[in-house]
């Protein structure tokens, strides 16, 4: 099937499409990862996105049913250099493109996907189409144009779990507010031995209280983070009632009710390779990494906050702490899946804020 | 943390000779640690017994020794040199091997050397099995069950529990020396005795297969922090039971899942941590096909083959950043020499698809066992990148250079469906031409997994292969420039050659090409960054693929390319990449831009801070005019780069591509017997006398004619094994009735084989003045390859007059081919009269050695006469340069007992791997280290079995007598124990094979030869006891002597050293009084 993919700056690529048919629009962002497709696809961060892996050959161990990070895939578009036609793997039940039509999502294969990541890198992240139709590349063009900026969407209410759930267990209580939340964080909290409840992103402050937990977990998930009003206002009146600890979009908006600001990168951090340094320890740990906003380290002066992590390539912020208050949050993800659990420790000292 | 202050002076510990399972890849390691030293502004010591490698020399190391690596040596050295600390961990398993014994032998600490990089305890803990065992257990890593033995019954009894297959693999060795799978009793009892052997504790580990699992490598980084990452993941195509040196394999994995990849990264991580390695380390694992079970295979504490393809895979110099972490620095202090902005701690990323394929040497040795498993048996490798496996593989196979240009080989082609699947299911070198054709057949990707193993997912891509051709050989006799634009691109995209369009085409590679061109279907070129376009980054390292954007855009600059020599093999080593590397530097001496286009990730030539630029691709003519096409060089340098670069001179030439250096038509004027014979008539040159015959009947007459012996072998290059000398009508006839198909388009060669002193020379020319830097006699007479000689500078027998003589032959030779650059004449001095044997219009092996010694940098001025320089300009004059007043002697290093059933006997085919270089003030001492270095150790008495043929009597029994003298006790077979006696040598008669137990084989295999004295029965008869004590000695690993020569020079050695004096052990700086 013939399948187009423009962007707003009148690149087009031409390619064949093995997702569903029709049109979409979003932030065309890439992801340098090799393996992980399919935490990546269902990672709902991604919404609002079309999203370019750089590694060529995607699809080649298919979907199995495991390896999910939420419920469905929730990004706008995918695009590939080669998607595999004949996937082998004992777990797997379906192929990426099977999956990909069930879900409809749209889907590019066969374009040079390499110059499409330059072009992001040197003109930042950029809104594009990708269309099934048959329609004049200038009128794609324009729509990649029209199309929804990424900033000053409403995406948590498509992401966030409908209903509150509970993942239970003997330990002590933690409530994740789900701003668009990967699995593999519940599944660590689990691990280490918490009763995980999942609250719906627009969750007040009162209701989290009121269910008495240790510490609350403010996920990752898609989109500015001050677009996430609710859940800002939620953090604030939060913050010294509770050990609050944030991972990507939560750790943003934890800076933001803590009184600094964040601001968009030019094409963001994502991958499996992104080498941060603990300034405690001096060590550098391999993570794996989902965001296109950041904590603006300006803003940080004179707050009660000192900055833990960084990322060694850009020096930016990759993890605060509160110099008081039981409050720690991290850019990167600690929970992996997809990527390295390199940082998976950093439950652990959550944990110790829960019982100390 | 900052660099340790306290080491100002280190020493590095090179890999000795090139052999199977240790090849070129440690000189480029030991090259980039030199380098990485020196840059931190430490003073460098080298040793090393391998005189064709970058390593050694003077530009490379501080101090460089050239000298064997036996630990007392070393120890000398250090002792002499003193430095701050010890490099172990680039110089492969022989350099692991040498820190060890020397940190075990107190060596380090009485002269205060600090061990540099991983620690002894993480060495013992990741090489003893015992210790890795007990390591992984404690750290939870599953690992096969296995036991580790000392003797075949130990052996017997763990397999008596476990069950068959077992594998064995021997303590301390590399390459899967005398290792292997034992499917029963019998077979383990063979297989651990030799494993045992192999052993230099004599000590085995046996351990249940997991042979058909998923073989899966890490390439892993830890610095003295705690700091550790990965830095690429390999997946081996043929599942575990193939040594990894001979499986083709993928970078990165392509089957694992995230979870998958992670449970053996983390594992990685953890494994490297609790062994405490600083710097480099290879992980491999077993991971089954069918659930999350895995097993921890083996863990190689140093950098490796393997961390030579992860480096040109990723971009990621692994062998510089592992030498910084040895000196103190932390993988967050170095930075990431590709992208010169972010920080080497980080893991790289790659946005395309590297496949390595094994170059073996059986196109050489023919008869060698084909069938691969725990012993590796290839001699090189090559590597291909591009956005796609197929089109990975298709480059791969076009840069083996083993005369296919798709995955179609004749043989194969004609063998049955029932042969084919034999073919598969047992692993073998030509498997993958097997599994193409298989797929061509109709048999499907499951049938191919149920019998081989090979995930469905690779054979699903040579099949997406075969359906290509079909849908190509759809317009079969039809204009090229009648396909379909998709089919093109489609067709170009998966890896498809022109000449292989043009196969299935039945039309020709040159209309291909026009089609293809007019069509405007041209390759694009993309960068290796490390970070899949992440960050922007100035390497000039590129590969080609068909896509929108080319990111090699040409520069303005003037620029020369320079041809590598492809992959490692028989008759074309490390010499060559040494001879490219050399001709990059002088270029841009002389300011010009330079580009190397190779494909062998082992080499220093492919390190990506080489040349200016670096294309990894095949060296064949489409993809070298391809890159041509945009770069647009003032020319092509052709004669550096063995008889690869050589043989692209002539269509490159014709596609219009200047050839710089010497001319295409002069090189033809020396490769072309008609135009070379009627040269050396004009030039009043003698050479033996010979003629080329068009069918059997007519060799006979031309033989008698000649008078025998006489020498052998086709016209036409067919790869190897067909060169014999004959000496009778009978062997002759043999000859020409099985050995060759000869006919008037394919006539053979007969010559007169002259038995006299071999001399080689190596002369750069400007076209008028002709510099000949030095002579060089081989020891063993005319018959043996040159490359298997034992090569002597300043040549010892020659006279003033034959010195001369021998000048100006080269001189005139080199003139009248107006050679500009540099020429190679092998002579053979025979009653007193120069002949010419052969005149290689390029360098040759010699160049590194000769350079080396002499101190004339030889690549150097050849560049700059190929430039068009005069030597008189550069300060040279015409002629033979003075004799340096010490004796240098060039040994070759052999890879026998890897290769079963591989006669080992020398002749006129080239059959060594390597070579190694002793030095020092006169011939006997010289060549006592060059056999030392060659680990070719003969004691100073013991036991001597002789089997002599009855042509060399004669001259062999003197020999055995003088050892004798030296206290050496002889026991030969009937025919030399009557001869010896004759003689009036005491000696003690052994059984031929064929008289029964206990015969030789059983006194070799049991231990009671020390040194084996065998000449081989005239002519080509396979001698099925000669060949049995031959191979019994080489796997036993004890000296073998089939050459009088050799045999007398050793003696030679012997009783020198028996009247005392010591050997000197001086640095090349120093001998060459710079």
């Amino acid at each position: 099937m013939f399948t187009r993919l423009a962007l707003e700056n009148g690149e087009i690529f031409y390619g064949e499409g093995f997702g569903a048919s029709g049109s979409c629009e979003g932030e065309v962002i890439f992801n340098t990862a090799m393996t992980g497709y399919q935490e990546i696809l269902t990672d709902p961060s991604y919404c609002g996105q079309i999203l370019t892996m750089t590694y060529p050959l995607i699809g080649n161990y298919g979907i199995n049913p495991d390896d999910f990070e939420s419920r469905q895939p929730f990004l706008r578009g995918f695009v590939v250099r080669e998607a595999c036609s004949h996937s082998n793997n004992w777990r797997t039940t379906e192929s990426l493109s099977a999956y990909l039509q069930r879900h409809n999502i749209l889907a590019l294969a066969g374009i040079d996907t390499r110059a499409l990541t330059r072009i992001i890198r040197q003109s930042g992240t950029m809104r594009g189409v990708i269309s099934t139709e048959d329609t004049d590349d200038r009128e794609l063009v324009q729509r990649a144009g029209r199309a929804l900026s990424i900033s000053g969407q409403n995406l948590l209410n498509e992401v966030t779990t409908p209903e509150r759930y509970t993942i239970a267990a003997g330990g002590p209580r933690v409530v994740v507010l789900d701003l668009g939340l990967k699995q593999s964080i519940v599944k660590n909290l689990s691990k280490a031995g918490c009763e995980v409840v999942v609250v719906p992103a627009m969750t007040s402050a009162a209701e989290i209280l009121a269910l008495k937990p240790g510490a609350l977990l403010l996920s990752n998930g898609p989109g500015d983070p001050k677009d996430a009003k609710q859940p800002l206002e939620t953090t604030k009146n939060l913050i010294g009632k509770l050990p609050l600890f944030g991972i990507c979009l939560g750790h943003q908006i934890l800076a933001l009710a803590l009184g600094a600001d964040t601001y968009k990168l030019k094409f963001g951090h994502r991958g499996a390779n992104q080498p941060v340094k603990d300034l405690e320890s001096t060590k550098v740990q391999i993570t794996s990494q989902n965001h296109g906003y950041a904590i603006d380290e300006k803003t940080l002066v004179g707050l009660d906050i000192s900055v833990t992590h960084r990322n060694l390539h850009d020096w930016t912020v990759e993890g605060i702490k509160h110099n008081t208050l039981p409050i720690f949050s991290v850019q990167y993800h600690p929970e992996a899946f997809p990527g390295p659990s390199d940082s998976a420790h950093i439950f652990q000292r959550f944990l110790s804020l829960i019982e100390a | 943390m900052p660099k340790y202050r306290d080491i100002k002076k280190v020493m590095v510990i090179g890999s000795g000779p090139i052999i199977i399972g240790q090849a070129a890849e440690f000189d480029y390691a030991g090259t980039q640690a030199c380098r990485a030293l020196k840059e931190e502004g430490i003073e460098v010591v080298l040793v090393n017994s391998n005189p064709a490698t970058i390593m050694t020399d003077t530009n490379i190391a501080d101090r460089v020794y050239i000298e064997p690596l036996q630990i007392s040596t070393l120890t000398e050295i250090i002792a002499k040199e003193r430095p701050d600390g010890l490099l172990p961990t680039l110089g492969g398993q022989v350099g692991l091997n040498a820190g060890k014994d020397l940190a075990e032998q107190g060596v380090l600490e009485k002269y205060g050397v600090k061990l540099l990089g991983t620690p002894l305890a993480a060495i013992i803990r990741a090489e003893d099995r015992d210790h890795f065992k007990q390591t992984m257990k404690q750290l939870g890593e599953p690992i096969p069950a296995s036991a580790i033995v000392s003797t075949v019954a130990d052996a017997l009894t763990f397999a008596h529990g476990t069950g068959y297959p077992v594998v064995v693999r021997p303590a301390y060795t590399m390459g899967g020396t005398g290792g292997g799978f034992a499917n029963n009793e019998e077979e383990l009892r063979i297989t651990a005795q030799r494993g045992l052997k192999a052993s230099p504790i004599s000590q085995i580990l046996v351990e249940e297969s997991v042979a058909g699992w998923k073989e899966i490598e890490f390439e892993v980084m830890r610095d003295g922090n705690d700091n550790c990452i990965t830095i690429c993941s390999m997946e081996n195509i043929d599942p575990v039971g193939v040594h990894t040196g001979d499986s083709i394999v993928v970078a990165p994995a392509q089957t694992l899942t995230d979870q998958e990849f992670q449970m053996l990264r983390s594992a990685s991580l953890k494994i490297i941590r609790a062994l405490g390695i600083e710097g480099g380390c290879n992980i491999q694992f077993a991971l089954d096909t069918n659930s999350f079970n895995y097993v921890v295979i083996e863990v190689n504490p140093r950098v490796s083959r393997s961390s030579a393809l992860a480096s040109k895979a990723t971009g990621y110099p692994i062998a510089k950043v592992a030498t910084k972490i040895a000196i103190g620095l932390t993988l967050d202090e170095i930075q990431n020499a590709v992208t010169q902005k972010t920080s080497a701690c980080f893991e790289p990323t790659i946005d395309y698809v590297v496949i390595k394929v094994p170059r073996w040497p059986f196109d050489k040795f023919a008869l060698a066992q084909r069938s691969l498993g725990t012993q590796m048996k290839a001699t090189g490798e090559v590597m291909a990148i591009d956005r796609n496996l197929e089109a990975a593989i298709l480059k791969a196979v076009r840069s083996l250079e083993i005369g296919v240009h798709s995955l179609h080989l004749e043989n194969i082609q004609a063998l049955s469906i029932t042969e084919l699947k034999e073919y598969i299911s047992r692993p073998n070198d030509e498997r993958l031409f097997a599994l193409a054709e298989a797929l061509r057949r109709g048999i499907s990707t499951a049938e191919i997994y149920r019998i081989s193993r090979i995930d469905p997912f690779f054979s699903q891509k040579i099949k997406n292969i075969t359906d290509m051709e079909k849908k190509i050989a759809a317009y079969a006799g039809q204009e090229a420039s009648l396909l379909p634009r998709n089919l093109w691109l489609a067709a170009k995209e998966m890896g498809f050659a022109d000449e292989t369009i043009a196969y299935l085409l039945q039309s020709t590679e040159t209309a291909v090409r026009t089609a293809r061109k007019a069509a405007g279907v041209l390759p694009v070129y993309k960068m290796v960054d490390t970070c899949a376009a992440e960050f922007a980054a100035d390497t000039p390292y590129f590969y080609s693929t068909y896509g929108c954007e080319n990111e090699a855009a040409p520069t303005s600059r003037q620029k020369i390319v320079v041809l590598g020599s492809g992959p490692i093999r028989i008759g074309q080593g490390i010499e060559f990449d040494y001879c490219s590397v050399h001709s990059v530097w002088a270029l841009q001496e002389e300011n010009f831009e330079t580009i190397i286009i190779n494909n062998n990730p082992e080499t220093v030539s492919t390190d990506f801070d080489t040349a200016d630029r670096l294309y990894f691709e095949p060296l064949q003519v489409e993809d070298v005019l391809n890159i041509l096409d945009q770069e647009k060089p003032e020319g092509v340098i052709v004669q550096f780069g063995g008889q690869t670069a050589i043989n692209l001179a002539e269509p490159l030439h014709h596609a219009g591509i200047p050839i710089i250096g010497t001319a295409v038509e002069d090189i033809d004027r020396a490769e072309d017997r008609d135009k070379f014979d009627l040269l050396l008539s004009q030039l009043n040159i003698p050479r033996p006398s010979g003629r080329s015959v068009k069918s059997a009947a007519d060799a006979l007459p031309a033989a008698r004619a000649i008078g025998y012996p006489v020498v052998v072998r086709p016209s036409y290059v067919l790869g190897g094994r067909a060169m014999e000398i004959v000496y009778s009508d009978t062997e002759l006839m043999e000859y020409m009735n099985s050995a060759v198909k000869v006919s008037p388009r394919h006539p053979v060669l007969v010559d007169k084989y002259l038995l006299g002193t071999e001399l080689e020379v190596d002369a750069i020319s400007d076209g008028v003045d002709v510099l000949i830097p030095g002579i060089m006699e081989h020891i063993e007479r005319a018959g043996v390859h040159s490359g298997d000689s034992i090569a002597v500078y300043p040549p010892q027998s020659l006279t003033a007059e034959q010195k001369a003589l021998l000048v100006e032959y080269t001189t005139s030779l080199a003139r009248a081919l107006k050679v500009k650059g540099i020429i190679n004449i092998q002579y053979v001095l025979f009653e007193d009269k120069l002949y010419v044997l052969e005149v290689n219009p390029r360098s040759s092996r010699t160049v590194p050695f000769l350079s080396k010694v002499t101190g004339i940098p030889m690549i150097q001025l050849a560049t700059r006469c190929a430039l068009g320089k005069k030597l008189s300009e550069m300060g040279y004059e015409s002629g033979l340069q003075p004799d340096m007043p010490f004796v240098a002697v060039k040994a070759p290093v052999f890879s026998f007992a890897k290769l079963a059933d591989l006669e080992t006997s020398l002749g006129p085919e080239m059959k060594s791997t390597g070579e190694v270089m002793g030095i020092d003030s006169d011939l006997p001492r010289a060549l006592y280290k060059a056999l030392l270095a060659a680990n070719l150790y003969i004691p100073p008495t013991g036991n001597i079995l002789a089997t002599v043929a009855e042509k060399d009597k004669q001259e062999a029994i003197p020999i055995l007598k003088q050892f004798a003298a030296l206290g050496f006790t002889l026991y030969a077979t009937n025919g030399t124990a009557a001869a010896l006696a004759e003689a009036g040598c005491e000696v003690i008669r052994v059984n031929k094979i064929a008289e029964g137990s206990p015969h030789v084989v059983d006194m070799i295999r049991g231990g009671k030869a020390d040194v084996v004295f065998n000449t081989l029965t005239k002519g080509k008869t396979p001698q099925r006891d000669g060949f049995r004590i031959r191979r019994a000695a080489v796997e036993l690993n004890i000296p073998c002597l089939t050459s009088l020569d050799t045999s007398k020079a050793i003696l030679h050695v012997m009783e020198t050293l028996k009247k005392g004096g010591s050997v000197n052990h001086i640095t090349i700086q120093e001998y060459l009084g710079l």
